[in-house]
């Protein structure tokens, strides 16, 4: 198994009311509700976070990239990355991912993930998601109808600029370069590619065709994924792919105490904050039309649409959370057996554990993080041991003679 | 009206609408689509032979897959014209069709003698800025749309009920279709450069408008004027954006204006 701390790294102070009086915590959040002083403080915090979990084993630590968006103060996540890369020297860089429609040439994302790949010594695992209808259309203004076109592209050109060692000449509809000219190469040909899927086959297909790590990012919890997956593993079997568990990630929401009940106590609240705050998306940003395959469509298509489901602004308890399934909290034992539940039923090998939540302070999530990689992760390790020297699905960095040690001061 | 499906230059099936007699009129619909039984086509046929396609990507033409820019749904237009042998129609549009005909008529100004745009969209003022249409709920739109919604919603849903989850449902899957191809030339901003090619209009054109008009604000209509040499404005009170809906019979009789 292999275990990917990850940190959204949401703003903690939205006020008490926030439901109430803002329509939407992404793409027309008024930045008044930000303040750079406490930014300060907190992306250092997070960033001390990501490396504590390296120094707990954690294989891998995770960044992603979201805009105007308060649950996710990370519009370019190569900049963490590169921070992690200094002060980091064996967990995966997993940055999941560059949103690749987004960047203009998309070779920019060949060179910036290059970059993160060399100087981490080959530890880069690169995500290119198509991004959320929020950040994609909404925020960055891209035609919804033409996103996936666009994306499809853009995977072309870098893979492309990876592979080719002479400059060669692009003719894409959307990116035209008369000298395609990747410097620097990454150390890894290339890095391993996970891939953000939310059900549609189209996706499941490109994952299978390139051999590239299926993953579903939801905040519902492993309950709910397991049509989903059980669909990508359908296709995997109809395809005549071999099942790997590491052809497939899941992201979820983790809280570890000593006791179930001291879990409830200490990480109710955080988890509250990030359910009920931070996931307080105005419908109206959720999917711009003709962001999603028609096919896809037809098959997801909810009706919260409505004028009562948008007034309605009830909360989700605790139980609820947990019960369902979105929190998997509690000791390490009960957190532990609710785990293997979720690696066997819906048969992954990447977990993207969001131990981090919400307004969570420091000491708490450090705390989590320990006790999960201590008690909890011993007991899940080698729960594919039919795979275990599958390494198709992750990073090759340099050898220890070859890699440098994490950075210190000059001097230091 | 009778409707057909017709091949276009090789390259689309779609549905067209044809009915009436007199002159030839062709006319571009909005990002909505046409109406069932659409009533404002119906008293078009009284004064014109009417030739009403419907854009790939609305109802059962095919999918807008290869039309991507605003010149392809430019060349689009002059396609159905050719494909059908129309012999130089005047050319009606509303809203997004409004803009794809201000287009058409810059393109090949000799072809394009007589233009009505209605509530036509293609101009940006960051002064007045355009709502997002594509941000909004279902339920949200015939406030936006019309003067009086309590009256017209209906006609958005042909009888259906936003609020009613199962009609939603359907309805959304249409409108993802429709408005995703309508955000190739609408989304973000509905402005693909026209201000800078409107100087080549020569046709005689009206500029109809309605006066209550909630998604493109009636002072584009003077924005029109400036940039079309010799254009007429008409301003339709008790209006709003569904300006040929709510007042029909004043909004052709602009219309036929052009032939007086």
């Amino acid at each position: 198994m292999k275990f990917t701390w990850f940190n959204l790294m949401p703003w903690p102070h939205l006020p008490d009311d926030f439901r109430e009086k803002y329509r939407s915590v992404w793409v027309d959040i008024p930045s008044t509700l930000y303040d750079p002083v406490k930014g300060h403080e907190l992306y250092n915090t997070y960033l001390d976070e990501l490396e504590y979990a390296e120094q707990l084993g954690y294989d891998g630590i995770g960044v992603n990239e979201h805009h105007a968006n308060a649950y996710g103060l990370m519009p370019s996540p190569n900049i963490m990355a590169a921070a992690l890369a200094r002060r980091t020297s064996k967990a995966a860089l997993v940055v999941l991912g560059n949103s690749i429609a987004l960047y203009n040439p998309p070779i920019r994302v060949a060179e910036e993930f290059a970059m993160l790949d060399v100087i981490s010594g080959g530890r880069l695992l690169a995500g290119f998601p198509v991004g959320t209808s929020m950040d994609t259309n909404y925020c960055y203004g891209d035609i919804p109808a033409l996103t996936r076109e666009r994306y499809a592209e853009a995977h072309d050109l870098i893979m492309r600029a990876w592979r080719e060692p002479e400059p060669f000449t692009f003719n894409g509809r959307y990116t035209k370069l008369r000298y395609a000219n990747c410097w620097p190469k990454p150390i890894q040909s290339p890095p391993p590619i996970f891939i953000p899927g939310g059900g549609s086959l189209e996706t499941y297909d490109f994952c299978l065709d390139y051999d590239y790590v299926y993953c579903y990012l939801s905040f519902s919890g492993y309950k709910r994924a397991k049509q989903l997956m059980d669909g990508y593993w359908q296709r995997v079997a109809d395809r005549g792919k071999d099942l790997s568990p590491y052809r497939a990630g899941f992201a979820q929401t983790i809280v570890v105490a000593e006791t179930d009940a001291e879990a409830e106590r200490d990480y109710r609240e955080h988890i509250d904050y990030f359910y009920n705050r931070c996931l307080h998306v105005y419908p109206g940003f959720a999917d711009a039309p003709g962001y999603r395959t028609i096919k896809t469509l037809k098959a997801n298509v909810t009706s919260q649409m409505t004028r009562q489901a948008v007034g309605d602004v009830a909360s989700m308890s605790w139980d609820q959370l947990v019960n369902e399934g979105y929190v998997i909290a509690g000791s390490p034992d009960s957190v532990a057996a609710q785990m293997k539940e979720l690696i066997t039923g819906l048969r992954v090998g990447n977990i993207f554990c969001l131990i981090h939540v919400g307004n969570m302070p420091k000491d708490k999530c450090m705390r989590s993080s320990k006790l999960f990689a201590e008690e909890v992760i011993p007991q899940l390790r080698d729960m594919w041991p039919e795979y275990r020297n599958d390494d198709r699905f992750w990073i090759h960095p340099l050898d220890s003679h070859a890699g440098r040690p994490a950075a210190s001061a000059v001097g230091g | 009206m009778l409707s057909r499906l017709i091949d276009v230059a090789g390259r689309h099936q779609v549905r067209v609408y044809e009915g009436g007699s007199g002159p030839q009129l062709l006319y571009m619909h909005g990002a909505g689509g046409l109406l069932a039984n659409d009533p404002f086509l119906a008293r078009l046929t009284q004064h014109y032979r009417v030739t009403a396609p419907l854009l790939p990507g609305y109802e059962d033409s095919d999918s807008s897959a290869p039309l991507r820019t605003m010149l392809d749904f430019t060349l689009f237009g002059f396609d159905v014209w050719e494909t059908l042998k129309l012999d130089e129609p005047m050319l009606v549009g509303h809203s997004m069709g409004g803009m794809i005909a201000a287009e058409m008529a810059a393109l090949d100004n000799s072809s394009v003698k007589r233009l009505a745009l209605i509530c036509p969209a293609g101009l940006w003022l960051d002064a007045q800025p355009i709502p997002d249409l594509f941000a909004k709920l279902p339920f949200e739109l015939p406030e936006l749309l019309f003067y009086d919604p309590k009256k017209h919603a209906a006609l958005l849903s042909a009888g259906g009920d936003f609020n009613d989850p199962e009609f939603l449902t359907d309805f959304l899957v249409g409108n993802a279709r429709r408005m995703g191809t309508a955000g190739k030339i609408l989304f973000p901003i509905p402005d693909r450069g026209l201000a800078e090619r409107m100087y080549r209009i020569r046709a005689r054109t009206q500029i109809i408008w309605g006066a209550a008009d909630r998604l493109i604000p009636p002072i584009y209509a003077e924005q029109f004027a400036a940039g079309i040499a010799g254009s007429h404005v008409t301003m339709i009170p008790e209006a709003g954006h569904m300006v040929p809906y709510e007042q029909t019979v004043a909004v052709v009789s602009s219309i036929t204006k052009l032939h007086n």
